[in-house]
């Protein structure tokens, strides 16, 4: 589908600038840093988790471990998707019971996906404290859930489309809001 | 990638992307089941029906984990225990299972073609669980899982299948799926057991194992199905077992790294020794602890998503 940019809303340096302060939220909020969990929701979740494990790495000289979930398996929408969605796997190999998660995602939209990944990570064990970390809250919340770390609140149309991109996996670090093109 | 078929029926008809989106499908889904909670809602409120018209272990408890794994609903049904003995026909006890509405119907029957033939006549999506002398895609599938995890690459692999391929359908659909992946097979068995139209399969045949040993890195070792059996197609189990029967010093003829496998259940001392069949060579268990992913990905692909309208 053809669609149209219609704001670059970050930069590399702001992205950037962003994770800073918010992992300096994180370290203030968390003194017992050795409870601290990493878990990224797929795809770019996990690329901003394991940025954020540097950073304190850098900062404090401690390793925090950073897993991978895949929510395929507990959408809440599974039912009724028009393709197929290939699973993908969850790799979380540190015990997260008793422990203070961290959740990572890009983008915090409906809020659906926080949801399923709540659920599959109660499946995995029990953790202290789950804490919530998005890059980008573009409102349009559907369920209950409010995010403890925001790198930036972004208000969107519901038309709209917040793209981010990061260069590990795509060709620079950006943040996009793009429209689908008329349809003609 | 994408999985296009509505139901498995057969390994013969996918195509390569239909085995690796299986394949792959079951790697993911293969850590739930190293779970404490092993258990996803991802099939909740699918019911899926277990027609189990010939006796398995495996296979039946193996769909049975899967199903339950991903939460959903399964019965089980076994000839022995049903109205068949009654005389009810394959079609009218397929069509009572379909009036209680399932999703998906896994069967196994001695006739081959029986799961096809239910697909013509059915709503659900059909797996079939081995049928006759014809097919067993789940397993085929779970073995090339398996290879996978030792190997690597399927491209140019010497697979050596030995027994009683006549009357085998793990080695037909082995025989399909391996050569659409690469390998290069080659069917060992007596004459009797081991016609030379397979050679049609894309497979080499050889009555030597000890010849075709050479080389191999992964040997597969069969049963002998005396069930099947309605004539006797060598002299003794003795002579068998002097030609056939993997032993130790058998496998030194074999690549150093080869592996072992075996689709159960094994007769020890027949086929394969009991030292061959417990060595760290081989990966007869692992087989089937590779099942219950295997059966969750094919129940997932089949399952999961929007009923997709297909043009069959």
């Amino acid at each position: 589908m053809e669609e149209k940019i219609k704001a670059k809303v970050m930069d590399a340096a702001k992205i950037k600038r962003s994770l800073v302060r918010m992992t300096t939220e994180i370290l203030e909020r968390n003194r017992n840093l050795k409870n601290l969990v990493i878990v990224g929701i797929r795809t770019r979740g996990i690329y901003l988790g394991k940025r954020i494990s540097k950073l304190i790495q850098d900062l404090e000289k401690v390793d925090i471990p950073v897993g991978v979930l895949d929510i395929t398996l507990y959408r809440d929408d599974f039912a009724e998707l028009e393709t197929q969605h290939m699973v993908q796997k969850t790799e979380i190999d540190f015990p997260i019971s008793k422990k203070d998660v961290l959740l990572v995602d890009d983008v915090l939209f409906t809020g659906r996906t926080i949801r399923a990944a709540m659920d599959s990570l109660f499946d995995l064990g029990r953790p202290q404290t789950v804490q919530l970390f998005v890059l980008i809250d573009r409102g349009h919340r559907e369920l209950p859930i409010r995010p403890d770390y925001v790198g930036k609140v972004l208000p969107t149309s519901k038309r709209e489309v917040v793209q981010v991109k990061l260069s590990e996996v795509d060709d620079a670090d950006e943040v996009l809001i793009t429209e689908p093109a008329e349809l003609k | 990638m994408e999985f296009k078929q509505r139901h498995l029926l057969g390994i013969q008809h996918l195509d390569v992307s239909d085995i690796l989106t299986v394949l792959d499908t079951a790697e993911s889904l293969s850590e739930i089941s190293t779970r404490e909670v092993k258990k996803v809602p991802t099939l909740r409120g699918k019911t899926i029906v277990n027609l189990f018209f010939e006796p398995s272990t495996r296979t039946r408890s193996s769909f049975e984990l899967a199903a339950k794994r991903l939460s959903a609903d399964i019965i089980n049904f076994s000839q022995q225990t049903s109205s068949v003995v009654k005389g009810e026909s394959l079609k009218d006890t397929v069509l009572n299972f379909e009036a209680m509405n399932p999703d998906a119907l896994v069967i196994r029957h001695s006739c081959s073609g029986a799961p096809h033939f239910v697909s013509t006549f059915c709503r659900s999506h059909v797996i079939n669980a081995g049928d006759g002398s014809h097919e067993h895609p789940t397993q085929a599938l779970l073995d090339a899982f398996t290879i996978r995890q030792a190997k690597k690459s399927f491209r140019d692999l010497r697979v050596v299948i030995v027994g009683d391929i006549l009357h085998s359908r793990v080695a037909r659909s082995n025989v399909f799926l391996l050569s659409k992946l690469g390998a290069q097979i080659t069917l060992v068995g007596p004459p009797s057991l081991l016609p030379e139209e397979f050679k049609n399969f894309g497979a080499t045949i050889s009555h030597s194992l000890d010849e075709s040993l050479a080389g191999a890195d992964v040997i597969m070792m069969l049963r002998i199905q005396t069930e099947r059996q309605k004539a006797n197609f060598f002299p003794s189990i003795r002579e068998y077992r002097n030609l056939y029967c993997l032993t130790e010093k058998r496998f030194q003829l074999a690549n150093k790294d080869a592996i072992i496998m075996h689709p159960g259940p094994i007769n020890r001392g027949v086929e394969i020794s009991s030292e061959m069949a417990d060595s760290v060579k081989s990966v007869i268990l692992k087989q089937v602890e590779n099942g219950i992913a295997i059966r969750m990905a094919i129940l997932y692909l089949l399952l999961g998503g929007r009923e997709r309208e297909t043009a069959d």
